[in-house]
């Protein structure tokens, strides 16, 4: 039995940052609001209070701060000829679930892309030819400067410390000189660097790269928001990534917006609670509002006028999916959409052991770090190389938590009194130098619906059919070497690189940067959604995250996330909701 | 009593006041920290089986010249009371069959919870052990062969019938890790020996006073989510 709630103008499905941005546009103009979160209430003095956030154990190794995989996980294979295995445990990327979502437990390191990275088939095959054999790269359909103003949002909604590398054309030393022009200064200064920055950024001047401070959400100063939220400053505690921070320290739905939009009266949310699908009319074309169940297992149909997804994005594309909403890509074929272009992000690094000096990486933060973006996306000349796209290398010291780290030179065993003494010697002496490398859509890698394995609801699990590719290989061997020029120059004793090698491993923890899966683009033969993240067959049906993504570029994707969902509210804003109906004429 | 751990271990359908309809403030209630469930009186292992993880943490990370190892930490106390808990049923995996042997690239695959993984893996260690080795079990081999026997299996040169070797091996290690650099509310990382042998001055929060620190060495005592025995000595 189904009950039948009171309609709303506009359901969101998910409450993470997507969902906190567009519940805080559209209440703005006085529309009702609900949003739906599988989750719990969460909040810095309920939820990681200082003496709560610091615990390593529970958070991340016992997974406290994640969704939990025993209710809803994937399966996963490398390639179609593979059986997939459901991950049952979160390794290698670890979705988020409760208020704030992912945006909670995030490092804070806050990139835009590059404009060529909208660009990404059309400047490429304009500069180089034909893209290489199977890739499916494509534009965004959405430019960099329409863009730039949704970027600066973001980035004084979060008081993003760092030094304008672009601002309006004009070249700043010590900023980024490769990216996009900015309209204004980052609204505070960078992060406090320490010892291994120094030594990072010497080394890459020495080979003439140009280094700059990494751009942060952890806040450099006190800050106060547009919306008239406090941030205090970060005291470099080293638990940013997979915690919570205690401290009102790093920008997150919950210190940035929440305060503001839970005193709305036209906005309410609704907890543990999970939406099952969306609900479409009889012509299949528009959506009539969704189907959630509560932890009692009672289950209501919510009507409402608008639907937009702002869960994870493999959750977003599981609900197309689940919903009957576009039709599954079959790499067979290469028929259907739903699903395509699933891209990740390339890692590698290298492992600094000094002998006499101390990085003492417990004094961290999760987006202290100095950068170089040289060898990022088409920043350089690609002639003569077998790969489009690239990465930006860094050495960030966000912790120096002993479970998750214990550095040890090569050729130590992982266990006995030789690994004991190994890691009692170097854990305050290393540092890190990592390669963020883009991931490029290719047509076997692809998301879709497992034959065998159920969640909890009994609904087919997401299948993750992934591995890198030959791009992939040649762009990380490339930046690889980058980075070992960078490493071996920082006064070290001894260097460990971790190249790229072998087949995609699901286990070891790499990012949180799954894209794809409800790509964007510049028609319905290309893509689920339009330039303004709308659903090109159901029209009151707006899809948020890097699901949209059509390839993921050499940055973390959090700050292009939350561009497109400042973009897309003001679609709907200044053009839906004036006319609703198709933004862009199919 | 623990939110996550109610939403880990609850069977899908209790009723429950959790779902909720939030609106026109934010929902403060006083005194809701979700406390983290610590070290408590719950056990999983026989004796027979305490003494084999004892062994077998033991040759891991061993009592040497350097200090302290797992038996000084009370790793094989936390790894018991993990086991004993949500941790060792399994309650935040995905448990759900049918079961394969996967690629390596797909990670865990055994049809066993942690804790059942141990009880399989311990006996079929010990039954290797006293075919081998003249009736006797791992614990009471002498430290070379113990860890010759790891080395094996770590090596993936031995596989026991009903278990796999590699991933009980894998969560012993795993498990040992943690037991050796957790807080020490969990049982381990006893007197904060772990943390003191590398240097982590653990449950603190603010560092700006050492950001300028250009690579001395920066040396402070370590204190635990709870404060540590200095603060509250008899």
């Amino acid at each position: 039995m189904v009950r039948k709630l009171p309609p709303v103008d506009v359901v969101l499905v998910g409450f993470g940052w997507t969902g906190a941005i567009l519940a805080q546009e559209l209440t703005e103009d006085g529309l009702d609001v609900l949003a739906i979160e599988r989750g719990g209430w969460r909040d810095t003095p309920s939820h990681f209070p200082t003496t709560v956030a610091q615990d390593e154990l529970r958070w991340y190794w016992r997974k406290e701060m994640f969704q939990s995989a025993a209710r809803d996980t994937l399966t996963f294979r490398n390639n179609g000829s593979q059986t997939a295995l459901p991950m049952r445990r979160w390794g290698s990327f670890l979705p988020g679930e409760g208020v704030g979502g992912g945006g909670v437990h995030w490092n804070g390191q806050t990139w835009r892309f590059l404009p060529s990275d909208f660009l990404a088939a059309s400047h490429n095959i304009g500069r180089y030819g034909p893209m290489p054999e199977g890739l499916t790269v494509q534009d965004y359909g959405v430019t960099y400067g329409e863009l730039e103003p949704h970027y600066d949002r973001f980035e004084k909604l979060c008081g993003i410390g760092g030094k304008a590398g672009n601002l309006n054309g004009e070249i700043h030393e010590g900023g980024n000189p490769f990216e996009g022009p900015r309209s204004a200064e980052y609204p505070s200064p960078p992060m406090h660097m320490t010892f291994a920055q120094h030594r990072f950024e010497a080394a890459a001047k020495e080979l003439g790269l140009k280094p700059f401070p990494g751009p942060s959400a952890n806040m450099s100063q006190p800050y106060v928001n547009p919306l008239g939220c406090q941030l205090a400053p970060c005291t470099y505690c080293g638990f940013c990534e997979k915690y919570g921070c205690g401290n009102y320290s790093k920008a997150s739905p919950q210190t940035t917006i929440l305060p503001v939009l839970m005193s709305k009266p036209n906005f309410s949310l609704k907890v543990h609670n999970e939406v099952l699908r969306i609900k479409l009319d009889s012509t299949g074309s528009r959506a009539t509002g969704v189907i959630h169940v509560d932890q009692n297992g009672e289950e209501y149909e919510q009507p409402a006028d608008l639907v937009i997804l702002c869960a994870y994005q493999l959750s977003n594309t599981r609900l197309m999916m689940l919903s009957g909403i576009g039709e599954i890509y079959n790499p067979a074929t290469g028929e259907g959409l739903v699903g395509k272009n699933y891209c990740y992000q390339v890692m590698s690094g290298a492992d600094v052991f000094f002998d006499d000096k101390y990085t003492n990486e417990f004094v961290g933060a999760g987006a202290l770090g100095m950068c170089v973006d040289d060898y990022n996306g088409d920043n350089f000349d690609h002639s003569g190389l077998d790969f489009i796209g690239g990465g930006y290398i860094s050495c960030w010291t966000t912790h120096n938590r002993p479970i998750e780290r214990q550095r040890t030179p090569e050729g130590t065993p992982t266990w006995g009194s030789a690994w004991k003494k190994a890691v009692a010697e170097n854990y305050l002496k290393s540092t890190n130098v990592g390669a963020h490398g883009a991931s490029m859509a290719h047509a076997g890698n692809h998301l879709d619906l497992d034959p065998t394995y159920t969640d909890v609801y009994g609904r087919p699990l997401m299948r993750m059919t992934f591995d890198f590719t030959p791009n992939d290989r040649a762009m990380s061997a490339f930046l690889t070497e980058r980075v070992r020029e960078i490493a071996e120059r920082m006064g070290g004793r001894e260097i460990k690189l971790s190249p790229r090698e072998g087949p995609y491993d699901s286990m070891p923890y790499q990012t949180t940067h799954n894209t794809g899966g409800t790509i964007m683009g510049t028609n319905p033969s290309n893509s689920v959604v339009n330039r303004y993240l709308q659903s090109w067959d159901v029209s009151n049906l707006f899809v948020m995250g890097a699901g949209v993504f059509p390839q993921n570029a050499g940055y973390n994707p959090t700050g292009t996330v939350a561009a497109l969902a400042y973009w897309a509210a003001d679609a709907i804003r200044a053009q839906y909701f004036k006319s609703p109906g198709a933004l862009v004429q199919a | 009593m623990l939110l996550a751990t109610v939403l880990g271990s609850a069977p899908l359908f209790v009723p429950s006041a959790l779902s909720r309809t939030l609106s026109g403030s934010i929902p403060w209630i006083s005194g809701t920290s979700p406390a983290p469930r610590g070290f408590d009186a719950a056990r999983f292992f026989t004796a027979a089986e305490r003494r084999c993880v004892d062994a077998l943490v033991s040759r891991l990370i061993p009592t040497d010249e350097l200090g302290p190892g797992a038996r000084e930490a009370g790793v094989v106390d936390f790894i018991d009371n993990q086991l004993a808990g949500s941790f060792g049923r399994g309650e935040r995996w995905y448990m759900k069959g049918p079961f394969a042997d996967g690629l390596e690239t797909q990670g865990y695959q055994s049809e066993h919870a942690p804790a059942a993984l141990y009880r399989a893996g311990i006996a079929a260690l010990d039954n290797h052990c006293r075919q081998r080795f003249a009736g006797r079990v791992f614990a009471e081999l002498g430290e070379e062969d113990q860890d010759a026997l790891l080395k094996q299996i770590e090596d993936e040169g031995l596989e026991f019938e009903d278990v796999s070797a590699t991933a009980f091996f894998g969560m012993l290690q795993d498990n040992a890790i943690e037991g050796f650099f957790s807080d020490p509310i969990y049982g381990g990382n006893r007197d904060m020996v772990g943390w003191k042998l590398v240097g982590f001055p653990g449950a603190r929060y603010d560092y700006r006073d050492y950001l300028d620190h250009n690579g001395a060495r920066i040396s402070i005592e370590p204190v635990g989510l709870s404060g540590r025995p200095a603060w509250s000595a008899e």
